[in-house]
């Protein structure tokens, strides 16, 4: 299959690579790149696990193509923490128990992050709509909101993904 | 000194946060996927459309001019290598790849290797296979038809459907009580098939070396010796030259306890090509062909005296273990631990009988979160007991605390011959009651049901029988369930532990360091636990049954004592008194009565390193091989306030509360954690979890968009309390936690949306509850349009 040349900023580092069309971006990020903290959990865009930012926005990177990205910016959950130190959102996971096995966290923290962007001070109900779009099988949630709720009074100010 | 303290060492009860977590929240988690191998192949199932059919012939030619594609394997070529069949787990054989017919849908019929994951798909696409059609059997009850299709012709003595008929406790005693008793109840339900889906699917990479024979399996396992063992045995490997790692596994709830042909072919794949095959299930392949759990069908009966006394239990249940008998249970025990069934009560006598039949459905029958069959046995108890409650007029809650086993009792020997080791359920049951406001609620619903409002209390009490298990009794393919435990305390006061059994994310890399940091004074940031690597780690029959506290708990503690021993000795040396006056306080070594000469155990590790007392072994380490005495047996009081609307059948979880009572706890915030997580699984399974198939054996729930796990949106907030009775057997009286809130949940659940109908005369509404099931029963009700 033919190949087609691009170059997508993956946490500030900009990388050119030559993929096949089909080649979704989720692929580009963990095989091409070598970044594996983005993780695949379904085949239907139902579970999130994949979640990423693009500029700025949080998406499913298995249901995009990787040539769709040609040109943009993404961060990941390795980019997240910056010269050092932890980002709120990671501290406030750890601090409540906001996760078990890992599998998801990344991608529910790419969301929250997201949501937190869009909406500095969400209710309960509007976390828990926010990160509808990310399953996870350990916690039951409550945590997760527990933290996200945590740390939105923690955002760096004027720093966007 | 500065005083050391349970808090400053994070030692028993503390609230420590997760060491593993750095890891993950920064995406330096090390799952199955993210094992790259120089040179790397992937493999890509062909799997039978057809649920039953005859395979004429399969055609690999086009395949393998796909651009990237290696090889493909089927039936043929494994025969040549002896691997077409494998043994499962419960002493079946199941077929590696389909030879002559396939027998559920997404069964495995050709592997094909490529040198990318794109390219291994494009060849599965182009592998022909000529399939006939065959009639399937989907339903379990016409499996034990006598007409029924044989389905697996393959074995040269099986004549039907049938696979094994167990039964338990004395049949004649029951019946007689049956035939004298006041009151009968009778109640049918059903257990859906049910998948545990973890978040990641299952998968491995497998690394042979053809000029050293070693063979490095990566691996999502809950059971790495286990399996590497099996692997020994099914395909010849040394297991000196064997090496199962798994690495973070993100989730398994039993999902990760089999052995599947996913494994097999890749390991065979990597010794016939000489080069690492990595393979990893897609969500479909997962939920299709990979452990189901649950699927029984069961008549269960309770015969009473008029006033409520419960006299005896009659079970029969009809298992369905689909076209392989590859179910994950003890040897001995073909239906688990299913005759824990009489629950929390004192009863007269009981009858279980389990049959179990062969469908043309994907294998399994896993204990999904779940201790073999013990939340299949809660859930029968626990509907059975408040029909049983309906049927006398009584209060399901007056009811259970009549028929409770008395702390006194304890150890309580059940007619069906288990031994509970500790409980005092008058006390859990009296906390949940008082802090869910029991009685205000009732009146709340006799108020409501007279202005025709819904409103339903669900109560479960559920016995759970966990930490398989004693050797004298269990095994699994002839291997004790026996845990392993290995400590090494390093000369600057550090400490590793090793453990044959493997968190899935149950955070045991802080958990048994905290039973380390309490048992050996260290503190637990300075304490490595490492599992999932056989190279390393002591021998262990893995996590799930919530095995891994009762068993390698116990071992952890009983080899922490070992190392304390050996200190105890080198403290006497170091403080120049004789063994009998030292003394362990306050996590140091003390010389009896003088607070002042004493000797930590930085201190004694150091010396056992550079001036060990004459005579003694240098070093300071421990192995110890846990045998349990017995099982423990966690149990809970789970009460779930449920509003329904009753025009639409959509329902509300108003309140959940969950009482547990699990021993002695090592992390309050790990274990309202696991409690969270379960309650969740348990929510799911209850109102919208089922894998069906439609009449042709179609896999009709094979993604997640029409397998549903809740969002947070729909997930309940969830209440917790807790009672501790620890086990008096266990070395540190602890009962395992992870899966009660899966096995108490369910029928809560239930019990509460049938508690809300109950007074149209609903007695039974099977799983999973949906509000279109509610809904036309309010339509045949009169009650909805």
């Amino acid at each position: 299959m033919s190949k087609k040349e691009i170059t997508i900023t993956v946490n500030g580092t900009a990388h050119t690579a030559s993929v096949e069309p089909r080649m979704l971006l989720t692929h580009f990020i963990r095989d091409v790149m070598r970044q594996t903290g983005t993780h695949v959990g379904c085949d239907t865009t139902s579970c999130g696990a994949c979640t990423v930012s693009l500029e700025g926005q949080s998406v499913k990177s298995c249901t995009i193509f990787a040539v769709q990205a040609d040109g943009k910016s993404i961060v990941t959950v390795e980019g997240l923490a910056q010269n050092g130190a932890l980002h709120p959102i990671q501290e406030a996971f750890k601090e409540h128990h906001a996760l078990q096995c890992g599998f998801c966290t990344p991608g529910m923290m790419l969301s929250a992050v997201g949501l937190l962007q869009r909406n500095p001070n969400p209710t309960e109900d509007e976390i828990r709509w926010g990160i509808s779009g990310n399953l996870c099988r350990c916690t039951g949630y409550q945590n997760i909101v527990k933290a996200i709720q945590d740390a939105a009074g923690k955002m760096p100010k004027g720093v966007k993904l | 000194m500065s005083e050391i303290t349970q808090v400053s060492l994070g030692g028993m009860g503390q609230s420590v946060r997760r060491k593993e977590d750095i890891r993950f929240i920064q995406g330096k988690g090390n799952y199955i996927e993210d094992i790259y191998l120089p040179n790397m192949l992937y493999g890509c199932f062909v799997r039978s459309p057809f649920a039953h059919a005859k395979i004429n012939g399969i055609n690999s030619a086009e395949a393998l001019k796909v651009p990237g594609v290696v090889a493909v394997l089927t039936a043929k070529e494994l025969a040549a290598h002896n691997l077409a069949w494998m043994p499962t787990l419960a002493g079946d054989t199941q077929a590696v790849l389909a030879g002559e017919k396939a027998v559920f849908q997404g069964q495995e019929v050709a592997y094909v290797i490529a040198e990318n994951q794109y390219a291994a798909a494009d060849g599965a696409e182009m592998v022909e296979v000529d399939y006939e059609e065959l009639a399937p059997v989907v339903d379990p009850h016409q499996a034990m038809d006598k007409n029924a299709p044989l389905i697996r012709d393959d074995k040269k003595d099986q004549k039907n459907n049938h696979i094994f008929t167990w039964e338990a406790g004395d049949k004649a005693a029951t019946d007689a009580l049956f035939k004298n008793a006041d009151v009968v109840i009778s109640q049918k339900t059903e257990f859906q098939r049910v998948h545990p889906a973890p978040m990641e699917t299952c998968g491995c990479v497998v690394n042979h070396n053809k000029i050293t024979g070693q063979t490095d399996i990566y691996l999502t396992s809950q059971a790495p010796h286990a399996h590497r063992t099996v692997f020994a045995l099914v395909a010849g490997l040394a297991e000196h030259k064997t090496r199962v790692i798994a690495p973070d596994i993100g989730g398994g709830f039993g999902n990760k306890v089999p052995v599947y042909p996913g494994y097999v072919l890749t390991a065979a794949a990597s010794i016939v090509l000489g080069r690492p095959v990595k393979w990893i299930e897609t969500r479909t392949e997962n939920l299709q062909s990979t452990g189901f759990a649950r699927d029984y069908h069961t008549q269960a009966e309770l015969a009473a005296t008029k006033d409520g006394k419960i006299l005896a239990m009659r079970v029969n249940t009809l298992a369905d273990h689909g076209a392989f008998n590859a179910q994950a249970n003890p040897t001995k025990w073909p239906a688990g631990l299913y005759s824990i069934c009489t629950g929390s009560y004192t009863m007269d006598n009981a009858y279980v009988k389990v049959d179990a039949v062969y469908t043309n459905k994907a294998p399994g029958g896993v204990a999904y979160r779940c201790s073999f069959r013990v939340t299949e046995a809660a859930y029968v108890i626990e509907r059975a007991v408040d029909q049983l409650a309906t049927k006398l007029k009584m209060d399901p809650a007056a009811l259970r605390e009549k028929n409770f086993i008395k702390s006194s009792q304890f150890p309580y020997k059940t007619v069906t011959g288990w031994e509970y080791d500790s409980g005092d359920y008058h006390k859990t049951m009296k906390l949940a009651l008082d802090k869910i406001g029991y009685a205000e609620l009732r009146k709340e619903q006799a108020e409501k049901r007279k202005k025709g409002e819904l409103m339903g209390i669900g109560i479960s009490f559920f016995t759970e029988i966990v930490g398989a298990g004693p050797r004298k009794q269990f095994d699994i393919l002839g291997l004790s369930m026996n845990d392993g435990a290995e400590i090494r305390v390093h000369p600057t006061g550090s400490a590793t532990v090793r453990l044959g059994v493997k968190s899935q994310g149950q955070g045991h890399e802080t958990t048994f360091g905290q039973i380390v940091a309490e048992e050996l004074g260290i503190p637990v940031e300075k304490i490595t636990v490492e599992e999932g690597d056989t190279d390393t780690a002591p021998y262990g029959l893995g996590t799930y049954g919530s095995r891994s506290t009762p068993v390698a708990g116990g071992a952890t503690a009983l080899a922490a004592r070992k190392v304390r021993e050996k200190a105890k000795k080198i403290a006497a040396h170091l403080l120049e008194v004789s063994e009998q006056d030292v003394e362990w306080k306050n996590y140091k070594f003390q010389v009896k009565g003088v607070p002042g000469k004493v000797k930590t155990m930085a201190e004694c590790a150091f010396a056992a390193y550079t001036n060990a007392p004459d005579g003694q072994e240098a070093g300071l380490e421990a192995t110890f091989y846990y045998d349990p005495p017995n099982f423990t047996f966690p149990y809970g009081a789970y009460i779930c306030v449920v509003d329904i609307d009753n025009k639409s059948g959509q329902f509300k979880i108003r309140r959940f509360l969950a009482v547990d009572d699990c021993g002695t706890i090592i992390n309050p915030m790990v274990v309202e954690g696991q409690i969270h997580g379960g309650l969740t699984e348990g929510f799911a399974i209850a109102t919208m979890q089922e894998i069906r198939y439609d009449a042709e054996g179609n896999n009709l729930n094979g993604s997640f968009m029409d397998y549903l796990l809740p969002t947070a949106v729909e997930t309940p907030h969830w209440e917790t309390d807790k009672t501790i009775t620890p086990s008096p057997h266990h070395p540190i009286g602890a009962k395992g936690v992870g899966e009660s809130p899966n096995v108490g949940s369910p029928q809560a659940i239930v019990n509460s949306v049938v508690d809300a109908l109950s007074h149209l005369g609903v007695t039974n509404i099977d799983m999973p509850v949906t509000p279109w099931k509610i809904w036309q029963i309010l339509k045949e009700k009169g009650v909805a349009e």
